[in-house]
């Protein structure tokens, strides 16, 4: 009988939890979809409301957010298909051959990892006002890809170690070059790995303010940008806020909710396996 | 072919390494060089003055820098203490399989998923002094509104309860990982030899997982000093300093202030920092060693 008990307190808690993380998400989707007036009233309103679409109308008629968010699809879709691209040789190299500097690199490339952005900005903008690129996406590709090499190198070289050396020595016994080992033996076995690895990537290049701040103009901003002088020139447009914010999240939700296995495998990857 | 199996992996790390080394060494290796100028926003680079180690010299003695210094312990001491608390409480309450695990799994990674932005418009939303959820709640149990973000107290209360809600549940999976992954017979042996539940955790369990909860102590510290962008939006690291964590006042100096040389003195020691946890965290466990190292 405990048991029934336990289990229904066990299933409780785990509600509670829910409802506290799903809260502020809650409020943030309806509050994009409500009138302003009601907003700013200051009375909060859970469920039972008219809903409008006047927010979104404004963001993408006025707010130009078609703009950024064509911005921001192209530069995180680009750096993740490098960053996989280049990383994924990297990690097939440290996983699988001996080679000066290996054990350098795979250190190395940890340290980095951890370079905060802050760092980043001012020479990168020393960077933008000496060779005055200040419109294009060009050079914020270049430092996402370089950001997010070092984790992507590290999860992808977990993944190389997990699968078995004999199918790439038989393959090469067969005749066949490194470059099709890695291409016709590695790549099929390793696609969970890159998923994985193109998750965390994308949403870093979605998600980053700092240097999206310094790297972009009027034409190529992404959508953080645009949210961030969104509420600094506009203050009290909640309902326009958050909708922009609604939008925003919309792929992370989407990532979350098809590929949580897999992002829970990148999230514990660091510490348990160890 | 024996020739190209010698020189194949450096063709394999070459492109990677050269974008590393281009946009992460070099920009940390040109902050260094930088901090030894004189440089301001507007001002031709190649008219900087050098200055020699004099913006260090200034940086220890800067109260401003002391004080940031001292908010971003504050905030990680705060958040840090009570995210590891929560997570490895509910990690220990609710580690049993159960149905249904993997749904609130997915739900519990949502804060963490959700961009750093939104998670400062959502709150600086919810703790607004006049729209504001949470002051409407206050005054609906009969206290005063209050200025969350306008008062240096509150608006620091503010970004930790903030920090809390997104980061707890990654302490949550990860411990929850670690649990589920030990050896089910040690844990066995332990109740057989009669030790009740806070002994098996004490004494079993937590001292088992330790590299674990020390690398998510770790990952957490380094965060708090790089995160910036929550405060960025909520607070702008006001009022005064009271929100400024180190990144964001480096981000304040170089860019508001316009001191692009002093602020990269400060950038060297946050990087300087940065690289002694990650040190740390190698230290503990580097999951780059090959096999026969384990």
């Amino acid at each position: 009988m405990a048991g029934t008990r336990d289990r229904t307190l066990h299933y409780l808690a785990l509600v509670v939890l829910a409802v506290l993380c799903l809260t502020p998400i809650y409020i943030m989707i309806s509050t994009g979809f409500k009138q302003q007036v009601l907003i700013l009233s200051g009375e909060p309103v859970w469920f039972f409301f008219t809903p409008t679409l006047d927010n979104y109308e404004y963001l993408m008629t006025r707010g130009k957010f078609d703009r950024y968010l064509t911005n921001s699809i192209i530069v995180g879709s680009v750096s993740t298909f490098l960053t996989l691209i280049l990383g994924g040789f990297c990690a097939y190299a440290i996983a699988r051959t001996e080679f000066h500097g290996r054990r350098t690199l795979a250190s190395v490339s940890l340290l980095l990892r951890m370079v905060p952005p802050a760092v980043l900005a001012i020479p990168a903008f020393a960077i933008v006002i000496t060779f005055g690129i200040t419109n294009d996406y060009a050079v914020l590709i270049f430092f996402y890809t370089a950001l997010n090499l070092p984790f992507t190198i590290w999860l992808l070289f977990g993944f190389y170690r997990q699968i078995p050396v004999e199918l790439e020595e038989a393959a090469i016994v067969d005749g066949a070059s490194p470059l099709q080992v890695f291409f016709r033996v590695l790549m099929p076995l390793m696609k969970s790995g890159y998923a994985v690895a193109a998750i965390f990537t994308f949403r870093i290049a979605w998600n980053e303010l700092i240097l999206a701040l310094l790297l972009t103009g009027r034409n190529s901003r992404t959508l953080p940008v645009a949210a961030a002088g969104f509420i600094t020139d506009t203050g009290v447009e909640w309902g326009r806020i958050m909708a922009m914010g609604t939008l925003i999240v919309i792929p992370p939700l989407l990532f979350t909710f098809f590929a949580a296995r897999q992002i829970i495998a990148g999230l514990t990857a660091g510490s348990v396996k160890g | 072919m024996a020739d190209s199996r010698r020189w194949a992996p450096y063709l394999f790390i070459l492109p990677a390494v050269l974008v590393m080394l281009a946009g992460l060494v070099y920009p940390v290796i040109d902050a260094f060089r930088l901090s030894f100028l004189d440089w301001e926003i507007g001002q031709p680079i190649e008219q900087a003055r050098s200055v020699g180690w004099s913006q260090y010299r200034r940086m220890l003695e800067d109260p401003d820098v002391r004080e940031s210094l001292w908010v971003t312990i504050r905030f990680g001491f705060w958040t840090i203490t009570i995210e590891m608390a929560l997570g490895v409480a509910l990690a220990l309450l609710l580690e049993k399989p159960i149905r249904g695990a993997s749904v609130f799994r997915t739900i519990f990674i949502l804060p963490l998923m959700v961009s750093p932005v939104v998670v400062g418009l959502i709150w600086r939303y919810l703790f607004d002094a006049r729209a504001g959820w949470i002051n409407h709640y206050l005054q609906q149990m009969g206290f005063e509104p209050l200025v969350w973000l306008g008062d240096a107290e509150l608006a620091f209360f503010a970004i930790v309860v903030t920090d809390i809600w997104q980061w707890t549940p990654f302490i949550f999976i990860i411990v929850i990982a670690g649990l589920q992954a030990l050896p089910g017979d040690v844990i066995e042996a332990a109740r057989i030899d009669g030790t009740n539940w806070w002994q098996q955790v004490f004494l079993v369990k937590l001292p088992m997982i330790r590299s674990i909860l020390l690398i998510a102590l770790l990952m957490r510290l380094i965060d708090v000093f790089r995160g910036m962008e929550v405060m960025y939006i909520m607070t702008g690291g006001g009022p005064g300093r009271a929100t400024e964590l180190l990144s964001l006042h480096i981000y304040n100096r170089a860019f508001n202030a316009q001191q692009l040389g002093y602020a990269s003195a400060i950038a060297v020691l946050l990087i300087v920092l940065v690289f002694a946890l990650s040190m740390a965290i190698l230290a503990v466990s580097n999951p780059m060693r090959t096999r026969s190292d384990i």
